[in-house]
């Protein structure tokens, strides 16, 4: 039995929301919009998806409710907290032209405040260390994301109820947390066993009226995350990809793939690890001054290949092979792991069902395909 | 808050109209401390921005000796390029940079070297040329190929023909199309290659120009029996930030602004032949 966890009442729960925000912190949580759990600015715990439950297969994400009084009793919504660190469109500088035709650039700064956020799954922090190595750990560091990511408190709750298109226990990231956070969460009937991660965790824990963790609870806990990795049907055919998807450029399947794939970009809007975004100009009518701003780009999108008249990429079987190859090969040499994380959002939100794990493992698969 | 995407002022100080649609500009960092600070190796690229269009990657073709002056030849085929090309001396744009790799000159010292440029791709090795020109005595013999589709492509003849009375160099042209004042070779610049003269084993190939043309020199080249460490690629993709976080010119796990734009082919030929990345 475990001296360091702590158990938190179910009735208690509003304490670990209200002290966040008496220390200062905008507090984010998941909560129901639209159909769907998205993470937004959390006033109180009833916002919070109780009794909630998803149901989701390829191309299919729809809610239920019950009666039970559970918080995090589903696996995720379309967004991980991407958008938080990596936000979808973003002023970066202005020009400003004088009348004389001199031009003084200037950064726009962004507003950050404190941030606290509830409920971000192990899956979401794996993806978020691999954002970090991409935006932060660079030669180059981008001064937005960082700002932000500076100022993030993480609450992370352990996934006890994964969905049908889950497996991040293939991809080593799930269902249990075990880095990135300040405090984590796992749920259980009556409350929730919580671990602090850092100091500024401790510090936090010390201020919630917890009482330490009985073997019954603990017991309970590791048995729901065993068998919320043991729940889990699909994986990838391997941890490294890398060599099988270069190998099989020419495969078939590429093509039986765009066959059915639309195009439209939904797994890169979804997937907590894409990091591709456009740089754009927004220019004043007066002309004087213009804004230089970023937004999410797609590897679906008919400009990202584009280059002086030529479209490197101009068919979906090619596109789709650069974000399969990229997500599940080129990441390793880049960033030294799969760009998977194996949320399975790819999957649920592709209108047409396509199957990240089972493609993969189709093209992996087979024998040597190469021309 | 320190901002790599943040331009800086540049000055034009002079435009030089090369051919119909093909200018050069001549850049000076308009803040004298940023322009004593700004230092770049021969075959790295700015981002060059025009006021409300926005940015666009393009190679620097002087050498990195001239402290006061950064040159740009610039092709105006796109939404910025065209911009940029109605500007004039005194106008003002945004610069940033230097990125990319660079051309590994060291690595070529005491060797010949071989300059093969299809279509408007000379811009980027012009700093190679110049490099070897000023400091001749640390380079073997000097091959110059360049092929153009059609004879008034052609550029810079006077620097050509400077070129062609270097000591140890000789300079090959050829036009898939001529025209009355084309005294040179009518055809493939491929035809060409026979007359290349360097030792296979102390050599370095530096190539820049469509991807065709490079893989017709790549072939030739290691069918003479230049080792493919020895051969460099000038790539090319969408380039939206230069610094290596856009995503867009990722050729599989190289994103080319940062681990480029130049690679021996040894790096890329996994990727070569195939269409779409």
């Amino acid at each position: 039995m475990r001296e360091d966890l702590s158990f938190l009442a179910r009735d208690n729960f509003p304490t670990l929301l209200t002290t966040l925000q008496e220390a200062g912190y905008h507090t984010v949580g998941p909560q129901l919009r639209d159909g769907a759990i998205v993470f937004d600015t959390l006033n109180s715990v009833d916002q919070l998806p109780k009794g909630i439950h998803d149901q989701q297969a390829p191309g299919s994400y729809r809610l239920e409710k019950s009666d039970s009084p559970r918080l995090f009793a589903w696996a995720n919504g379309p967004q991980a907290i991407k958008p938080y660190l990596f936000t979808p469109r973003e002023v970066l500088w202005r020009s400003q032209r004088s009348k004389t035709g001199e031009l003084n650039f200037s950064t726009v700064e962004p507003e950050v405040k404190p941030t606290a956020i509830i409920g971000v799954r192990p899956c979401d922090i794996a993806a978020l260390y691999l954002q970090d190595k991409h935006f932060l750990q660079q030669e180059k560091v981008d001064p937005y994301y960082k700002k932000r990511r500076e100022q993030l408190l993480l609450i992370a709750v352990n996934c006890t109820h994964p969905t049908n298109t889950c497996f991040c226990a293939s991809t080593g990231d799930g269902p249990q947390a075990h880095y990135g956070f300040d405090i984590v969460l796992t749920e259980l009937d009556d409350g929730f066993l919580l671990e602090a991660h850092n100091q500024r965790g401790g510090a936090l824990l010390e201020k919630l009226p917890v009482q330490p963790a009985t073997e019954a609870q603990q017991q309970h806990a590791e048995h729901a995350l065993t068998h919320a990795a043991e729940q889990q049907t699909r994986q990838l055919p391997g941890q490294n990809l890398n060599d099988a998807l270069f190998k099989n450029l020419q495969h078939p399947q590429w093509q039986k793939i765009a066959d059915r794939c639309l195009g439209c970009g939904n797994c890169t809007a979804v997937c907590p690890t894409c990091f591709c975004h456009s740089e754009g100009e927004l220019a004043a009518l007066d002309g004087q001054s213009s804004e230089h701003h970023r937004e999410w780009d797609s590897c679906f999108s008919p400009g990202h290949s584009y280059i002086h008249g030529i479209t490197i990429r101009p068919d979906t079987r090619t596109k789709y092979r650069q974000w399969m190859t990229h997500k599940l090969g080129g990441w390793h040499a880049q960033y030294g792991r799969s760009g998977c994380v194996g949320c399975g959002r790819c999957i649920s939100w592709c209108p047409v069902g396509i199957d990240l794990t089972a493609e993969a493992a189709i093209i992996c698969g087979e024998g040597d395909k190469d021309e | 808050m320190s901002n790599p995407y943040l331009p800086l002022e540049a000055e034009i100080i002079e435009r030089i109209q090369e051919s119909p649609g093909l200018f050069t500009l001549r850049l000076r960092l308009t803040d004298p401390t940023q322009q004593a600070a700004y230092t770049f190796k021969p075959g790295q690229f700015n981002m060059l921005y025009l006021h409300g269009v926005g940015e666009v990657a393009i190679s620097i073709v002087s050498d990195p000796q001239d402290e006061q002056i950064i040159d740009h030849t610039i092709r105006a085929v796109g939404r910025v390029t065209h911009g940029i090309e109605q500007l004039n001396r005194g106008d003002r744009i945004g610069l940033r940079g230097p990125y990319g790799n660079g051309w590994p000159m060291a690595r070529a010292e005491q060797k010949d070297v071989v300059v093969i440029t299809g279509g408007l791709g000379c811009a980027p090795v012009v700093s190679v040329i110049e490099y070897v020109a000023r400091r001749r005595e640390r380079f073997g013999h000097l091959n110059i190929v360049q092929g153009v589709k059609h004879a008034s492509d052609f550029i810079w003849r006077e620097r050509y023909d400077n070129w062609r009375r270097m000591a140890d160099t000789q300079v090959l042209l050829a036009a898939d199309a001529g025209d009355p004042i084309w005294p040179w070779h009518i055809g493939r610049v491929t035809d060409l290659f026979e007359q290349l003269r360097f030792n296979p084993e102390q050599v370095m190939v530096v190539m820049c120009g469509p991807e065709g043309m490079m893989k017709v020199v790549v072939k030739n080249m290691l069918a003479r029996g230049v080792n493919e460490e020895d051969l460099y690629l000038s790539m090319e993709r969408n380039m939206h930030c230069g610094i290596g976080h856009c995503g867009h010119c990722q050729y599989g796990d190289k994103f080319i602004c940062r681990d480029g734009p130049i690679f021996t082919y040894t790096q890329i030929k996994s990727l070569f032949k195939v269409k779409g990345f």
